[in-house]
Protein backbone atom coordinates (compact mmCIF):
# COMPACT_ATOMS: atom_id res chain seq x y z
CA UNK A 1 0.00 0.00 0.00
CA UNK A 2 1.22 3.67 -0.48
CA UNK A 3 1.70 6.05 1.97
CA UNK A 4 -1.32 8.12 0.88
CA UNK A 5 -3.83 4.74 1.23
CA UNK A 6 -2.01 3.74 4.79
CA UNK A 7 -3.47 7.05 6.01
CA UNK A 8 -6.82 6.14 5.43
CA UNK A 9 -6.57 2.87 6.71
CA UNK A 10 -9.08 2.61 10.33
CA UNK A 11 -6.34 1.56 12.64
CA UNK A 12 -7.55 -0.53 15.87
CA UNK A 13 -4.61 0.16 17.43
CA UNK A 14 -1.76 2.32 17.80
CA UNK A 15 1.84 1.09 19.23
CA UNK A 16 4.32 4.07 19.90
CA UNK A 17 7.87 2.59 20.30
CA UNK A 18 9.99 5.56 19.98
CA UNK A 19 11.42 4.95 22.91
CA UNK A 20 13.34 1.69 22.44
CA UNK A 21 16.26 0.38 20.17
CA UNK A 22 16.46 -3.28 18.61
CA UNK A 23 14.64 -5.77 19.45
CA UNK A 24 12.35 -3.58 21.90
CA UNK A 25 9.54 -2.58 18.98
CA UNK A 26 9.13 -5.82 17.68
CA UNK A 27 9.13 -6.92 21.39
CA UNK A 28 5.58 -4.49 22.05
CA UNK A 29 4.41 -5.39 18.66
CA UNK A 30 4.13 -9.06 19.93
CA UNK A 31 3.07 -7.91 22.98
CA UNK A 32 0.39 -5.48 21.59
CA UNK A 33 -0.53 -8.06 19.12
CA UNK A 34 -2.99 -9.99 21.16
CA UNK A 35 -5.14 -7.60 22.14
CA UNK A 36 -6.21 -6.80 19.00
CA UNK A 37 -9.18 -9.02 16.81
CA UNK A 38 -8.25 -10.94 13.80
CA UNK A 39 -8.64 -8.38 10.53
CA UNK A 40 -7.57 -5.53 12.50
CA UNK A 41 -5.21 -2.86 11.41
CA UNK A 42 -1.77 -2.03 14.19
CA UNK A 43 0.40 0.33 13.27
CA UNK A 44 3.50 0.74 15.17
CA UNK A 45 5.89 3.74 15.63
CA UNK A 46 9.58 3.32 15.63
CA UNK A 47 12.59 5.75 14.87
CA UNK A 48 15.10 2.33 15.12
CA UNK A 49 15.78 2.21 10.93
CA UNK A 50 15.68 -1.98 11.27
CA UNK A 51 12.24 -2.27 11.93
CA UNK A 52 11.09 -1.13 9.18
CA UNK A 53 12.53 -4.37 7.77
CA UNK A 54 11.70 -6.44 10.87
CA UNK A 55 8.11 -6.11 11.13
CA UNK A 56 7.30 -7.31 7.49
CA UNK A 57 9.61 -10.45 8.42
CA UNK A 58 7.72 -10.97 12.07
CA UNK A 59 4.58 -10.72 9.86
CA UNK A 60 5.57 -13.22 7.06
CA UNK A 61 6.64 -15.55 10.08
CA UNK A 62 3.26 -15.26 11.96
CA UNK A 63 0.64 -15.19 8.61
CA UNK A 64 0.31 -11.83 9.66
CA UNK A 65 -0.63 -9.40 6.75
CA UNK A 66 2.69 -6.09 6.50
CA UNK A 67 0.49 -3.08 5.03
CA UNK A 68 3.40 -1.05 4.62
CA UNK A 69 5.23 1.93 6.28
CA UNK A 70 4.97 5.77 5.90
CA UNK A 71 7.49 8.27 7.08
CA UNK A 72 6.55 11.05 9.66
CA UNK A 73 8.85 13.87 11.24
CA UNK A 74 11.91 12.07 12.46
CA UNK A 75 9.88 8.48 12.76
CA UNK A 76 8.01 6.04 10.62
CA UNK A 77 4.67 4.01 10.93
CA UNK A 78 4.79 0.54 10.14
CA UNK A 79 1.23 -0.92 9.50
CA UNK A 80 0.10 -4.80 10.06
CA UNK A 81 -3.05 -6.53 9.96
CA UNK A 82 -3.62 -9.57 12.35
CA UNK A 83 -4.35 -12.71 10.73
CA UNK B 1 -0.64 -68.37 -2.82
CA UNK B 2 -2.45 -67.12 -0.41
CA UNK B 3 -0.19 -67.60 2.76
CA UNK B 4 2.33 -65.39 0.10
CA UNK B 5 -0.60 -62.76 -0.07
CA UNK B 6 -0.60 -62.48 3.70
CA UNK B 7 3.63 -62.09 4.16
CA UNK B 8 3.65 -59.06 1.65
CA UNK B 9 0.70 -57.63 3.91
CA UNK B 10 2.20 -57.89 6.82
CA UNK B 11 5.81 -56.47 5.23
CA UNK B 12 3.70 -53.87 3.94
CA UNK B 13 2.26 -52.73 7.44
CA UNK B 14 6.24 -53.10 8.75
CA UNK B 15 7.31 -50.81 6.41
CA UNK B 16 4.68 -48.08 6.90
CA UNK B 17 4.75 -48.15 10.55
CA UNK B 18 8.83 -47.94 10.31
CA UNK B 19 8.08 -44.73 7.63
CA UNK B 20 5.49 -43.20 9.98
CA UNK B 21 7.86 -43.08 12.60
CA UNK B 22 10.86 -42.07 10.67
CA UNK B 23 8.67 -38.98 9.26
CA UNK B 24 7.29 -38.05 13.40
CA UNK B 25 10.87 -37.61 14.00
CA UNK B 26 11.89 -35.67 10.77
CA UNK B 27 9.03 -33.80 11.70
CA UNK B 28 10.47 -32.98 15.25
CA UNK B 29 13.68 -32.41 14.08
CA UNK B 30 13.17 -28.86 12.40
CA UNK B 31 11.25 -27.19 15.24
CA UNK B 32 10.58 -23.33 15.41
CA UNK B 33 13.37 -23.74 18.10
CA UNK B 34 16.40 -21.68 18.73
CA UNK B 35 19.43 -23.54 20.76
CA UNK B 36 22.31 -21.36 21.39
CA UNK B 37 25.63 -22.53 23.40
CA UNK B 38 27.29 -19.78 25.03
CA UNK B 39 30.23 -19.99 26.31
CA UNK B 40 31.53 -16.16 26.06
CA UNK B 41 31.45 -13.88 29.20
CA UNK B 42 32.23 -10.71 27.49
CA UNK B 43 29.95 -8.04 28.04
CA UNK B 44 29.46 -7.80 23.86
CA UNK B 45 28.74 -11.29 23.11
CA UNK B 46 26.18 -11.76 25.82
CA UNK B 47 24.41 -8.77 24.71
CA UNK B 48 24.48 -10.30 21.26
CA UNK B 49 23.28 -13.55 22.27
CA UNK B 50 20.30 -11.84 24.88
CA UNK B 51 19.13 -9.23 21.34
CA UNK B 52 18.89 -12.56 19.49
CA UNK B 53 17.19 -14.27 21.80
CA UNK B 54 14.51 -11.65 22.90
CA UNK B 55 14.01 -11.38 19.26
CA UNK B 56 13.68 -14.93 18.56
CA UNK B 57 10.97 -15.15 21.56
CA UNK B 58 9.02 -12.29 20.34
CA UNK B 59 8.55 -14.00 16.70
CA UNK B 60 7.25 -17.23 18.93
CA UNK B 61 10.34 -19.31 18.48
CA UNK B 62 10.85 -21.53 21.65
CA UNK B 63 15.18 -20.33 22.82
CA UNK B 64 16.40 -22.28 25.09
CA UNK B 65 20.14 -20.86 26.16
CA UNK B 66 22.48 -23.56 27.31
CA UNK B 67 25.27 -21.24 29.47
CA UNK B 68 29.14 -22.58 29.90
CA UNK B 69 32.48 -22.04 30.85
CA UNK B 70 32.64 -17.75 31.18
CA UNK B 71 29.58 -17.06 29.97
CA UNK B 72 28.15 -18.32 33.70
CA UNK B 73 29.27 -14.81 35.54
CA UNK B 74 26.63 -13.22 33.30
CA UNK B 75 24.23 -15.25 35.76
CA UNK B 76 25.94 -14.83 38.77
CA UNK B 77 24.04 -12.84 41.35
CA UNK B 78 26.45 -9.95 42.91
CA UNK B 79 23.46 -10.39 45.92
CA UNK B 80 24.34 -13.36 46.81
CA UNK B 81 27.47 -14.91 48.24
CA UNK B 82 27.68 -19.38 48.96
CA UNK B 83 29.29 -20.82 51.93
CA UNK B 84 31.21 -23.19 51.72
CA UNK B 85 33.97 -22.66 48.63
CA UNK B 86 37.34 -23.93 48.71
CA UNK B 87 40.27 -22.09 48.00
CA UNK B 88 40.58 -22.40 44.45
CA UNK B 89 36.52 -21.87 43.93
CA UNK B 90 37.07 -18.64 46.12
CA UNK B 91 39.93 -17.46 43.96
CA UNK B 92 37.93 -17.94 40.78
CA UNK B 93 34.93 -16.31 42.26
CA UNK B 94 36.89 -13.40 43.18
CA UNK B 95 38.80 -13.23 39.75
CA UNK B 96 35.65 -13.86 37.63
CA UNK B 97 33.11 -10.91 37.14
CA UNK B 98 30.03 -10.98 39.72
CA UNK B 99 27.40 -10.20 37.29
CA UNK B 100 25.91 -9.24 34.14
CA UNK B 101 26.64 -6.01 35.28
CA UNK B 102 30.82 -6.04 35.52
CA UNK B 103 31.29 -7.97 32.10
CA UNK B 104 34.17 -6.98 30.29
CA UNK B 105 34.31 -5.99 26.52
CA UNK B 106 35.96 -8.81 24.26
CA UNK B 107 37.50 -5.40 22.69
CA UNK B 108 38.33 -1.65 24.03
CA UNK B 109 37.97 -2.75 27.66
CA UNK B 110 40.42 -0.12 28.83
CA UNK B 111 40.15 -1.40 32.23
CA UNK B 112 36.35 -0.95 32.65
CA UNK B 113 36.16 1.76 30.78
CA UNK B 114 34.87 0.64 27.67
CA UNK B 115 31.84 -1.18 29.25
CA UNK B 116 30.80 1.87 30.78
CA UNK B 117 31.26 4.21 27.82
CA UNK B 118 29.28 0.86 26.25
CA UNK B 119 26.61 1.41 29.30
CA UNK B 120 26.49 5.10 28.68
CA UNK B 121 25.70 5.22 24.77
CA UNK B 122 22.95 2.55 25.20
CA UNK B 123 21.03 4.59 27.18
CA UNK B 124 21.19 7.33 25.34
CA UNK B 125 20.25 5.22 22.54
CA UNK B 126 17.16 3.03 24.60
CA UNK B 127 19.04 0.29 24.09
CA UNK B 128 17.82 -1.89 26.98
CA UNK B 129 19.89 -2.76 29.46
CA UNK B 130 21.30 -6.61 30.01
CA UNK B 131 19.52 -6.61 33.25
CA UNK B 132 16.17 -5.52 31.01
CA UNK B 133 17.17 -8.44 28.40
CA UNK B 134 17.01 -10.73 31.11
CA UNK B 135 13.91 -10.08 32.56
CA UNK B 136 12.25 -9.54 29.17
CA UNK B 137 13.49 -13.32 28.30
CA UNK B 138 12.21 -14.59 31.41
CA UNK B 139 8.51 -13.18 30.46
CA UNK B 140 8.69 -14.61 26.92
CA UNK B 141 9.45 -17.55 28.38
CA UNK B 142 12.97 -18.00 27.30
CA UNK B 143 15.10 -21.01 29.21
CA UNK B 144 18.52 -21.17 30.16
CA UNK B 145 20.53 -24.51 31.89
CA UNK B 146 23.32 -24.12 33.28
CA UNK B 147 26.23 -26.66 32.08
CA UNK B 148 26.67 -28.85 35.74
CA UNK B 149 30.39 -29.58 34.77
CA UNK B 150 31.08 -25.90 33.83
CA UNK B 151 29.79 -25.02 37.19
CA UNK B 152 31.96 -27.59 39.30
CA UNK B 153 34.62 -26.24 37.34
CA UNK B 154 35.22 -23.16 38.10
CA UNK B 155 33.78 -23.51 41.69
CA UNK B 156 30.43 -21.70 41.31
CA UNK B 157 27.33 -22.90 43.00
CA UNK B 158 23.81 -23.24 42.54
CA UNK B 159 23.06 -20.58 45.35
CA UNK B 160 25.05 -17.99 43.50
CA UNK B 161 23.16 -17.13 40.67
CA UNK B 162 20.65 -15.17 39.74
CA UNK B 163 16.71 -15.79 40.09
CA UNK B 164 15.57 -16.44 36.39
CA UNK B 165 12.14 -18.05 36.20
CA UNK B 166 12.92 -21.02 33.74
CA UNK B 167 16.78 -21.67 34.77
CA UNK B 168 18.15 -25.63 35.29
CA UNK B 169 21.05 -27.53 35.37
CA UNK B 170 21.87 -30.20 33.10
CA UNK B 171 24.59 -31.73 31.16
CA UNK B 172 26.11 -31.57 27.03
CA UNK B 173 23.84 -34.23 25.92
CA UNK B 174 20.69 -31.87 26.87
CA UNK B 175 21.97 -29.04 24.25
CA UNK B 176 22.94 -32.12 21.73
CA UNK B 177 19.39 -33.63 21.68
CA UNK B 178 17.81 -29.58 22.06
CA UNK B 179 20.29 -28.22 19.05
CA UNK B 180 19.50 -31.83 17.33
CA UNK B 181 15.64 -30.91 17.34
CA UNK B 182 15.48 -26.91 16.97
CA UNK B 183 16.04 -25.50 13.23
CA UNK B 184 18.21 -23.04 14.54
CA UNK B 185 21.59 -23.79 16.66
CA UNK B 186 23.94 -20.95 17.62
CA UNK B 187 27.17 -20.97 19.58
CA UNK B 188 28.70 -17.53 21.19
Amino acid sequence: MTAEELKSVEVAKSVDARGTACPGPLLEAKKAIGTIKAGDVMEILSSDEGTKQDIPKWCNKQGHEYLGFAEENGYFKVYMKKK
Amino acid sequence: MEKSNEVTLEMLQKQVDELTNKVAYLENNRKDQLSMAIVSGDMDKILAAMVISVAAAAMDTQVKLFFSFWSLSALRDPKKSPKGKDFISKMFGIMLPNGKDKLKLSNMNMAGMGPMMIKMLMKKQNVMSLGEMFRQAGELGVEITICEMSMGLMGFKKEEFIDYPHLSYAGAATFVADAGESSIQLFI
